[in-house]
């Protein structure tokens, strides 16, 4: 298999508009979670991590974005910044996947068969914008959606359908999800807690997250590879995660072989940790059934929020930092443990020289996703 | 070497009947809703599965067609058979009803047993629950069935060894309009598959060529 790499990336989050800003926010453990007061959002104030409307505004109206929606006008500055950072990447060139579990659910408030509510409608609105010959993959799997494109990505590559590829991936904080996570008693009411012996449930965030993955080993001196991913289905409960781990587990393991390394090779571990109780007991005792209990370990929700479609690639590109930065960030929001079985979660920042690092998620449905990223210097 | 794939089964549900391998196998003219034409296939089908009746209308579909497909097959199934399935609509019949459950906000009543069924991916899980299926999942959104797509992303998977083999396929649903085709993906046998035959099989009117025969 030809090896797979990830050249560059950008998040645009609460933490800032670049993914510069977005690793000095989380380096200094400043998390985007506030308590909102919008009745539009929900009836009473909640803790969620939204972007400010007005950065984005301004931003759009330097780019001539305005006529796009939220989450279209996110997606299109993504892409922008990473074609305006490099001249070795051809748009019309690359495959696109765009991984998202709502896309522009917002406008279904408006209109109940709104053409906007289609996913499609947004690989169509990307397409057009940039001129594109081929219309982007859109990959809607739940709370691993971003992970997987990351997987599929590194699978079209493999497979050479593509030599480059981007992963956009974006959801909004949206009533629509809101409402449905308050009916399942799932939102925290403090900022979210992974891991810890006090955590009640998630808080909900926005974001969009971009990353360029490429064959082509020339472009950058530190080179950051996709060694192993895999997938796997609990194949036990549609809402509730598995007692034993299963999926988890099982999309570790492949992960791991792939890569052709074991649990011992593993440096850190970027965990889903959502910090609803059963989510987060679900991944520790899939962790200790992986022999990884002792590894480094931490969430970064406590920092964004649970961001749906964009979570799992958020934590793909700041694993990847990690790598390059040789730095481990704590897990905001933990105190006490609080789940059954040992996990080592960090709780201070670190520096460490990192080789190879984990990334998990799991999601509604029963899914999971494992990514192992690894360093080669050259 | 490039393997050769071929399809073991397939199974369609549009216009009120279920084909197996394009003969039509049950039709259902008299039902007005989805949910009556579900439970009637449901119950031709002898299941005993208390589970269906939790599930929305997407997921009945999708599961009823791997029901379908899986029934009597030559090649069986096993713990690393991969699912893979796209739509155009995603999960929006059942967003519209999570929507129309919070608009009001004097009649405001969002409920977890709705609100679970607004991802698409749940089809997935059901079917992977009903047949211990701990296996690749993916669901992905296109405008209309791109079977040179899902057919490159199944090969795909066969090819790393991520899966024995595949049952992919598309299952639409838009408020009163479904479209459901699934196949059973293998490299077991012979036959090598274009896209072109796969298309022409989503494609071919079995209502019309099977009524007659």
């Amino acid at each position: 298999m030809k090896p797979v790499y990830l050249v560059s990336d950008t998040i645009l989050s609460p933490l800032g508009f670049s993914s510069e800003e977005n690793i000095k926010k989380v380096r200094d453990n400043v998390s985007g979670i506030q308590l909102i007061d919008d009745k539009k959002l929900h009836k009473e104030p909640f803790y969620g991590a939204k972007i400010e409307a007005s950065l984005l505004e301004k931003e759009s109206e330097n780019k001539k974005l305005t006529s796009y929606s939220k989450l279209e006008q996110m997606m299109i500055l993504s892409i922008q910044q990473l074609l305006d950072a490099t001249t070795s990447l051809n748009i019309n060139e690359v495959g696109i996947v765009i991984s998202t579990t709502k896309g522009n659910i917002d406008s279904l408030e408006i209109e109940l068969h709104s053409e906007k509510a289609y996913l499609s409608n947004l690989s169509n609105t990307i397409k057009t914008h940039f001129g594109l010959k081929n219309l982007p993959v859109i990959i809607s799997n739940a709370c691993i959606s971003g992970g997987l494109a990351v997987a599929v990505a590194k699978r079209m590559i493999q497979s050479e359908m593509y030599k480059d590829v981007l992963v956009i991936g974006g959801d909004l904080l949206s009533e629509f999800t809101l409402s449905g996570f308050f009916s399942f008693q799932a939102v925290s009411n403090a900022p979210c807690k992974p891991f810890s012996k006090f955590r009640t449930g998630v808080s909900l965030g926005e974001a969009v997250a971009a990353l360029w993955l490429s064959d082509r080993d020339e472009i950058n001196k530190t080179k950051i590879q996709i060694t192993g991913e895999a997938s796997a289905n609990d194949a036990n409960h549609i809402s509730g995660p598995s007692r034993t781990g299963e999926g988890l587990y099982i999309s570790i393991t492949k992960a791991l072989k792939e890569a052709k390394i074991t649990s011992e090779s593993i440096d850190y571990i970027s965990a889903h940790g959502t910090a609803t109780p059963f989510n987060d007991e679900m991944e520790a005792i899939a962790f200790n059934r992986a022999s990884l209990q002792k590894v480094p370990m931490n969430s970064l929700k406590g920092y964004y929020g649970h961001t749906l479609g964009a979570s799992a690639l958020i934590e793909t590109i700041v694993a990847r930092h990690s790598l390059l930065n040789n730095e481990l960030f704590a897990s905001k929001g933990f105190d006490e443990l609080g789940v059954s079985q040992e996990v080592n979660v960090l709780t201070e920042n670190k520096k460490t020289t990192l080789h190879r690092i984990l990334n998990t998620a799991s999601g509604f449905g029963g899914c999971n996703v494992a990514l192992i990223l690894e360093k080669v210097n050259s | 070497m490039e393997k050769v794939y071929h399809i073991a089964q397939h199974c369609a549900i549009k216009n009120q009947a279920v084909y197996k391998n394009g003969i039509c196998i049950y039709e259902d003219e008299e039902s007005e809703t989805i949910k009556d034409f579900a439970k009637g296939v449901y119950k031709n089908l002898e299941l005993k599965y208390p589970k269906f009746y939790k599930m929305d209308e997407l997921c009945k579909l999708s599961f009823l067609a791997s029901e379908v497909l899986l029934k009597n097959n030559e090649i069986e199934i096993d713990e690393e058979t991969a699912l893979v399935l796209a739509n155009k609509a995603s999960s929006l019949d059942t967003d519209r009803k999570h929507q129309k459950s919070i608009t009001d906000k004097e009649n405001y009543f969002p409920s977890p047993a709705v609100f679970v069924y607004t991802l698409p991916n749940i089809a997935l899980g059901e079917i992977s629950i009903k047949n211990k299926l701990k296996s690749e999942n993916a669901f992905f959104i296109s405008e209309s069935f791109d079977a040179d797509f899902i057919l490159k992303y199944a090969k795909m998977l066969i090819d790393s060894e991520k899966a024995t083999q595949v049952i992919c396929g598309w299952a639409d649903l838009d408020t009163d309009k479904y479209d459901v085709f699934l196949m059973q993906l293998t490299s077991e046998n012979g036959k090598k598959l274009t896209t072109q035959e796969i298309t022409n099989i989503y494609n071919n009117d079995y209502g019309r060529v099977s009524r007659r025969a």
